[in-house]
């Protein structure tokens, strides 16, 4: 994707020498396997992220086409629960965090106008170890038994003493994945710490970098105590410890405050750095700074801080004194403030700009909205008394697929249709691209809003059969999911067209972007920023 | 317009499921209690005032997308901040917030005081089925799911309340408080009943509690809330409430029936049942009670639920299978039977499991084999 | 200005450095993560987050009675999965004076032809009322040895502290009775209830 046969005129001088880096690079296999190169392996992880997508999404359709119509028809229940359960953890480990590193990776140093990102060895090894960790989760769905079947948050004691033999299986591979998040993180802060240009001032960073190294800061946090409560999982399993077992002294109500102290902030790693990409996308297409970056970046550093002291609102139900129920309630309703003043900042960012509506901001748009959709059902869940009628129905699913799907990956989508150019060379079809835009923003309101209805007329989650009166919505909403999986598919086609030809894209291809990266020619050379450049 | 392309489409396809959906409520249930109403009210002003905060934000952000565009020839503006407008919008969110954290601190307030209840049940929930004992009353049993397996293997109609009927609904007093102390046998489980608005967690080892004062009779149904294994979905909650008076007249029946029960078991223990109907009422004891996990065909399901078919302990250890099947097996989804079957089932499921399939042991299992593995210390 | 070499080498040093301190950081929190093991037992043994009683004899320190009002305790008994035993409390309720000692008993037996040891696990709701149960003997705070068909009477011995909030009016006490014959004796992991 990086072929740098063509020179663009702006800033070709200083790239004269990246030629000869490339000449020495092995070709073939060997050249993606050996990567150091912050781009290749960006690219990786995009790829690893778009594919596991697909995987996770073709589960997603499993599930969808069991709950067409009541009653048992294509799976059994137990396939059912790993369906979805695998079906969350490659869409959280799998897809968005994946993709996210991947932009991380691609990005980071050219916004910073750093050469690469700091330990590029590190880098190789984190990408290169989640394919297996990956390929372990799969490849436990054939073990006799079946894979994890207990959900995304394998709550003790389901996921212990009643789970299937592949267990260990799951255990590995969330090792596996925990130990490349914690490092591509660790590079993250390094390269951001270490090797900004030497006019890149704090507060002249870009908002993406801010949003990443903040992520960095709670990957590296959290990610050991996920690493930790698997491990309790595995030793209570197979070596007798009695962490969640009353029977031993334990609590399994226990596991879930482990589990949620990673979970919660593991929910902001995974719209922070969407905010980053917003906060590029709105001002670069309303032609108009961004609106507020300093409080931007204090509204991120505090969501970040209050996503540690609220975790206890995913169990509100578990049997909580009145004074624990109340502490999570009014901290999880804090958040709704610094999250407040990121919407309002972009709609003021908006106004009175001069906006074009090409796809990035197209996908930009929509995440405002849609985010902000899943922030309201977010705040409705907050409130402990209606928390009680909420809790772990299809409204809960509503809500965290508006906020991650929606949210997340429209940020992402927006992200990648922001900085094709870049990475090809090329402007993508526009044609082909905004189909995907409209289509997958239809079919995913049709696929997920009526699930507020679902969870509200009282449908619980992870069922694979209901009671008639919900037949009919849940058609509605398996016909969206199929639409918007078919829609996905469109990406494919607009990606591998750019990246194979077309209209040649200029250094800086949109007309309001602001950045290092748009000083560098399109496509970007293979190493960039040898020298670092100055900042205006 | 793209304004028009987005909007249109998604207002024909509401309109055209909201009409389609009659018979599903597309809101919260207000529900029969008190709570349940609070609730309901709280709901509905959360709701309403995102739908304002909603109203405005994305006014504004539309009206700017559709002014504020290019194509109609606009300059840019260039401001980037402004402090006072900043310290505004993060003020204005922070006094909603408190205004939305008082009514729910006083619903909160009021669903935690449990005191002062006139009956207790202790419920447990277990892999995939609710036990209620009345905790005042001596009275226990199970509740499990009534929808037959045809119903939701699609071959024959579906019934009206497909999956939400059990065989024995817990029955309660009206206008009386109730408390519920909820605990669990093996995974967590959790009890709901939308129309009381009480959804409790049903921990392994630990009790926690809720209440309710339900002032009109009626039948309530809801479902298991959390994740608890493979049937998960096929645990329904049902409750009937009745009047106080015709509720103590229900409690002595029930009791009456239970002592009836066991003193006719206790009859038919010198009772000798030919194979032919052990083997009959085992299949159907085994079809209901036992095949979801085992299988119609007794093999299982690797790795998940063991084979009876061939089994050792089926073949050889008659002893050690009656155990099992009255008091289960700690640390796997394999629950006791005991106080859920008659002694009649229980033989006859047992002498079923060793005869069926090709575990042709010959051997006949009798009431009272069960009994004196249930009373003596052999 | 630097050369780019001398950069480099900076750049080398002061990534070591900061690796180093964030590995430091990852380390820390994977002991966290188990920290908050016994640090949720410290939680919830100061709050009764959730619902557990004294593992060990609380020391007898007069405490004054408080006549003023009444507490209804609850006993409820309750076989773990497999558990055949026979597990019944005298009385199903009583009402106390909070600082009054009480004592109940409650009885186990074991119909079976082996030896068993039995692990009673209390918990209390109100989970806030279970710091002002405190125990002073109890069966749950060491296993129960019981051999073929042995009928045990098991004494509990409480007081409810008269600093309980006015708000709680019934207490109850449920015991899971737990068969750990096949546990073995080492008590499996540090927060063992009992030892």
């Amino acid at each position: 994707m990086t072929s740098m046969t063509e020179q663009n005129d702006i800033a070709a001088q200083q790239h004269d020498e990246t030629n000869e880096h490339h000449h020495y690079a092995p070709k073939g296999i060997m050249r993606w396997l050996l990567t150091t190169n912050h781009k290749d392996i960006g690219t990786l992880y995009l790829i690893f992220a778009f594919t596991m997508f697909l995987v996770g999404g073709a589960m997603a359709m499993v599930i969808r086409a069991e709950l067409f119509q009541p009653g048992l028809q294509l799976v059994d229940p137990n396939f059912f629960n790993q369906m979805t359960t695998v079906h969350g953890l490659i869409m959280v480990f799998g897809a968005v965090m994946p993709a996210f590193t991947g932009l991380a990776n691609w990005m980071i140093p050219m916004m910073i106008g750093a050469p690469d990102m700091a330990l590029p060895r590190m880098n190789n090894w984190s990408f290169w170890i989640l394919p297996f960790a990956f390929a372990i989760l799969l490849g436990s769905l054939f073990m006799e038994g079946g894979g994890p079947a207990f959900g995304w948050t394998f709550y003790a004691p389901l996921s212990t003493t009643y789970s299937s033999d592949s267990t260990a299986l799951f255990v590995f591979s969330v090792h596996i994945m925990g130990i490349s998040s914690i490092m591509g993180a660790i590079n993250v802060i390094v390269t951001i710490v270490n090797l900004r240009a030497p006019d890149m001032s704090w507060m002249k960073l870009p908002l993406f970098v801010w949003t990443w190294l903040i992520t960095a800061f709670l990957l590296i946090a959290v990610m050991p105590v996920l690493a930790g409560v698997v491990t309790m999982v595995l030793t209570d399993k197979y070596f007798g410890t009695s962490f969640f077992d009353a029977a031993g002294g334990g609590d399994p109500v226990m596991f879930q405050h482990i589990f949620w102290f990673f979970g919660h902030p593991e929910v902001y790693i995974m719209i922070l750095p969407s905010f980053g990409i917003v906060s590029a996308i709105i001002p670069a297409f309303a032609r108009k700074p961004l609106f507020g970056y300093a409080s931007m970046v204090y509204a991120t550093a505090s969501i970040a801080g209050l996503s540690f002291i609220v975790w206890a609102h995913h169990m509100f139900t578990t049997g909580m004194p009145l004074f624990g129920e109340l502490f999570f309630m009014y901290c999880t309703m804090l958040i709704a403030v610094p999250t407040g003043v990121k919407v309002f900042n972009w709609v003021a960012t908006m106004w009175r700009g001069a906006m074009t509506f090409e796809v990035p901001m197209l996908f930009a748009l929509a995440f405002v909205v849609l985010f902000t959709i899943g922030g309201f059902s977010g705040l409705m869940l907050a409130i402990t008394p209606v928390d009680f009628q909420y809790h772990d129905t299809y409204f809960v699913v509503a809500h965290f697929h508006y906020v991650l799907v929606t949210g997340a990956i429209f940020s992402i989508y927006a992200a990648a249709y922001y900085w094709l150019p870049k990475w090809t060379g090329h402007m993508f079809n526009e044609f082909w691209a905004k189909m995907h835009f409209w289509c997958s923003l239809v079919s995913v309101n049709v696929l997920f809003f009526p699930m507020h209805f679902l969870g509200l007329a009282g449908m619980p989650r992870r069922i694979p059969d209901y009671a008639l009166q919900f037949a009919d919505v849940n058609q509605i909403v398996s016909i969206g999911g199929f639409a918007f999986g078919l829609s996905q598919l469109l990406f494919v086609v607009v990606v591998v067209k750019a990246a194979r030809g077309g209209e040649k894209a200029a250094a800086k291809p949109w007309e309001g972007a602001e950045g290092l990266e748009w000083t560098v020619p399109s496509p970007a050379p293979y190493h960039t920023f040898e020298t670092p450049p100055a900042v205006k | 317009m793209y304004l028009a392309k987005l909007v249109v489409p998604c207002l024909t396809l509401l309109a055209s499921f909201a009409s389609k959906a009659n018979d599903m409520p597309l809101n919260l249930t207000k529900g029969v209690t008190d709570i349940s109403d609070r609730v309901y009210d709280l709901h509905m002003t959360i709701f309403y005032i995102c739908c304002i905060i909603g109203f405005l934000v994305f006014g504004v952000m539309f009206y700017s997308i559709v002014r504020h565009r290019k194509s109609r020839g606009v300059k840019p503006a260039n401001f980037h901040e402004s402090t006072k407008i900043e310290l505004l919008w993060t003020a204005i969110p922070f006094v909603i917030l408190i205004g939305m954290a008082i009514p729910a601190t006083n619903t909160l307030i009021a669903m935690e005081n449990s005191d002062d209840a006139d009956l207790t049940v202790l419920v447990t929930g277990s892999q995939w089925k609710w036990h209620y004992r009345y905790l005042e009353h001596d009275l226990e049993y199970y509740s499990v799911l009534a929808t037959p397996r045809r119903q939701i293997e699609n071959k024959l109609a579906k019934g009206q309340n497909y999956l939400l009927e059990v065989d024995r609904p817990l029955v309660i007093p009206t206008n009386t408080k109730v408390r519920f102390l909820m605990t669990s046998d093996d995974v967590i489980h959790s009890w709901w009943v939308p129309e009381f608005a009480v959804k409790k967690d049903a921990n392994p080892g630990f009790i926690n509690e809720a209440w309710t004062n339900v002032p009109t009779a009626g039948i309530y149904r809801g479902q298991c809330a959390e994740l608890c294994g493979k049937d998960h979905g096929f645990m329904p909650v049902v409750v009937i409430a009745k009047e106080p008076e015709e509720f103590q007249s229900w409690l002595a029946s029930q009791q009456a029936e239970q002592q009836a029960k066991q003193a006719e078991e206790q009859r038919l223990l010198a009772l000798q049942m030919p194979k032919d109907e052990l083997m009959d009422l085992g299949k159907r004891t085994y079809d209901q009670f036992c095949a979801a996990c085992h299988q119609p065909n007794g093999q299982g399901l690797p790795g998940m639920f063991p084979a009876l078919k061939g089994s050792d302990m089926v073949m050889t250890d008659a002893a050690a299978h009656i155990d099992i099947v009255l008091y289960g097996k700690a640390g796997t989804a394999m629950a006791g039977f005991g106080k859920q079957l008659s002694l009649k089932e229980l033989a006859a499921v047992v002498t079923y499991e060793r005869n069926a399939w090709g575990n042709d042991t010959g051997e006949l299992i009798q009431a009272a084999d069960i009994e004196a593995r249930r009373k003596a210390a052999m | 200005m630097n050369t780019p070499t001398d950069r480099q080498t900076q750049h080398q040093q002061a990534n070591k450095k900061l690796v180093g301190r964030l590995v430091l950081i990852v380390a820390a929190m994977f002991g966290f993560g188990f920290a908050m093991v016994p640090l949720y037992d410290v939680f919830c043994d100061i709050t009764g987050l959730n619902g557990k009683t004294n593992s060990e004899a609380v020391s007898t320190v007069a405490v004054d009675a408080d006549l003023s009002r009444q507490v209804r305790v609850q006993f409820v008994t309750h076989n773990a999965k497999g558990v055949a035993w026979p597990f019944q409390s005298s009385l199903p309720s009583i009402k106390v004076h909070p600082g009054v000692m009480t004592q109940v008993e409650f009885v186990v037996e074991n119909p079976t032809n082996r030896p068993v040891i039995a692990q009673a696990i209390p918990s209390v709701s109100p989970g806030l009322g279970a710091q002002y149960l405190r125990k002073l003997e109890c069966f749950c705070f060491n296993q129960q040895p019981l051999a073929p068909g042995e009928r045990k009477v098991m004494p509990m011995q409480f007081y409810i502290a008269p600093d309980m909030p006015n708000d709680i009016g019934t207490l109850t006490l449920a015991y899971t009775l737990y068969d750990i014959s096949n546990r073995g004796d080492q008590p499996a992991n540090a927060q063992t209830a009992a030892p």
